[in-house]
């Protein structure tokens, strides 16, 4: 019953963040609307215009849609400061799997270049990027200069259609990533030897500080789920939430160690969301299949339930992956657009406001930074604690 | 869209890593932290029952000890009570004796008094018969001559003796 009160508040507390959240989705709509009617397709123009403010070029048109989507998309290179030649740039390993060759190589071999203009030759393979992806080349350019093929698909979209090696090469976002992984296993490495050395004593110094996260997760996540089986899921919730917390930050950061979109790309919430799927099925006992595969319904209405549970054994997770990647995808969306009104409007009178806004989401984001990894481990937690549930109801 | 359709090179170096991760810090960070915690947390509970139970313990001792005390001062009462019930018995007795010995000791002098007495009234009806006798020597010798005086004076004599 204790419990329950308290989940209560924090669902209550939810729901006035999401209403807030919701609003700002709204207004990201409008803004989204206002940057379809400028857009103009090309990579290197967006690219270019991020800078527009310090470099003087306002007269090139500024393609908000594919400077935003550059922006939260993976790329082969991490910009410091600066753009192109002109900044500092950590070019990122390539690592391709090309036609039954690995091939490796260093990002700055393309250049800067990210439509298809350069070709690296490698293995006797040749490679061109477009944008941010690695293609096969072609033999001879097109009248552009691009070694890519281009072709426009049914929305409207310019697509390449040259094949890809299977690519898999430290991208940003996996860089960002194992950069978190790194500091998490520093840091609780570090909480944990200074528990074995204050053993049975008061927390100090970070320790303190992420016991009473831990705890959160424990008393507040697990325990009200998962009951006097929490023990066994700690280490995956615990692991789960923090990775996704400190990624969710990184992301908000605008410079170096963050920046990337981590916990926003489909790759990573997938990944997380297949693990709390295997978890609940292969950890799931009798009473879970029992009531997937013979619900408690009367016999007339099996034929319908059988197959609505069976389904619910997969949206559960595609909700989780969709979930986290949809809110710090729109959160990071947001924050663009709202800076992207100075160039749409082509005005620095509207940069306080837009500054404003912008802060103000960004502070709203912190929250959701946590909120999502919260939800995310606690959705995982009631997953699991449904699939292991001793009675049935 | 570009943003749904997962990236392959991605997912393997998510799959990858994250499973690294969650095998690293659960052997050598939740299970010792978690340990901790928990240890920490039995240890304190066990503290607090414990000095629970102590209180109970000293709340024992106290009432026991005031037990104890209530006892003693009964029965120092009980004592002190049977002393002076003593006292007054004793007293009581030693009245009685001296009664008793002061009673026969009275009988006892009354009855010397009274052989005494005895003693002196035999004496002296001796002296008064001796003493009569004398003077009826002394009558006889002096008022012999006279036999009307002797007579008269034998008589005053006698009645006199009659009266004593």
């Amino acid at each position: 019953m204790d419990c329950n009160r308290v989940f209560v508040s924090k669902v209550r507390r939810l729901i006035v963040v999401f209403a807030l959240f919701s609003v700002f989705l709204g207004f990201r709509a409008t803004a989204f609307a206002q940057a379809d009617t400028v857009a103009m397709p090309s990579g290197e123009v967006a690219a270019e215009a991020v800078h527009a403010e310090g470099h003087g070029e306002e007269k090139k048109e500024f393609d908000i849609t594919s400077f935003i989507f550059h922006h939260i998309g993976d790329s082969h290179s991490f910009t410091l400061f600066g753009h192109g030649e002109h900044g500092f740039t950590l070019h990122l390993p390539v690592i391709l799997w090309a036609k039954g060759n690995l091939v490796t190589f260093n990002s700055s071999a393309f250049q800067f270049n990210d439509d298809g203009k350069v070709v690296v030759e490698k293995g006797g393979q040749k490679f061109a990027m477009a944008h941010n992806k690695i293609y096969y080349a072609n033999e001879t350019a097109d009248a552009h200069g691009s070694y890519v093929s281009h072709t426009t698909n049914d929305k409207g979209e310019e697509v390449v259609t040259n094949a890809r090696p299977l690519d898999f090469s430290i991208t940003k976002n996996v860089f960002s990533m194992l950069l978190s992984i790194v500091v998490l296993l520093v840091v609780f490495l570090v909480v944990a030897s200074s528990y074995k050395k204050r053993e049975g004593k008061a927390p100090k110094g970070l320790q303190s500080f992420m016991e009473p996260i831990i705890l959160f997760v424990r008393d507040d996540i697990a325990r009200p789920n998962l009951g006097h089986k929490a023990g066994a899921f700690m280490p995956y919730l615990l692991s789960v939430f923090f990775f996704i917390w400190l990624n969710n930050m990184l992301g908000l950061m605008p410079f170096f160690p963050g920046g990337a979109n981590v916990t926003g790309n489909i790759a990573l919430t997938v990944v997380l969301a297949t693990c709390t799927f295997l978890i609940t099925t292969f950890k799931g006992n009798k009473y879970y299949w029992g009531h997937i595969l013979n619900p408690p319904v009367p016999w007339w209405l099996k034929p319908l339930m059988i197959p609505v549970e069976i389904f619910g054994i997969f949206t559960k997770p595609i909700a989780l992956a969709i979930r986290l990647f949809a809110n710090i995808t729109a959160g990071h969306i947001l924050v663009m657009s709202l800076l992207c009104l100075i160039f749409i409007f082509n005005s620095l009178w509207i940069a306080p406001a837009s500054i404003f806004f912008a802060v103000f989401i960004g502070l709203i984001e912190f929250l959701v930074a946590f909120i999502q990894a919260f939800i995310f481990t606690i959705l995982s937690a009631l997953f699991i604690g449904m699939a292991v549930e001793d009675h049935h109801h | 869209m570009d943003l749904l359709v997962p990236e392959i090179g991605l997912l393997v170096w998510n799959t990858v890593a994250f499973l690294v991760l969650v095998f690293l810090l659960g052997k050598f960070a939740w299970k010792p932290i978690m340990k901790a915690i928990h240890d920490r947390e039995k240890n304190i509970d066990d503290a607090l029952n414990k000095a629970e139970l102590a209180k109970q313990e000293m709340a024992r001792l106290t009432s026991q000890n005031e037990e104890l005390m209530k006892q003693a001062r009964e029965e120092r009462d009980h004592i002190l009570k049977e002393a002076k019930a003593l006292k007054d018995s004793i007293v009581n007795e030693a009245k009685t004796l001296a009664h008793t010995e002061g009673a026969k000791l009275i009988e006892k002098a009354r009855i010397e008094i009274e052989n005494q007495k005895k003693a002196a009234l035999a004496e002296l009806k001796g002296q008064v018969s001796t003493l009569s006798l004398d003077i009826a020597e002394r009558v006889l010798r002096s008022q012999l001559d006279d036999k009307a005086k002797q007579q008269e004076l034998v008589n005053n004599l006698l009645k006199d003796v009659e009266l004593n």
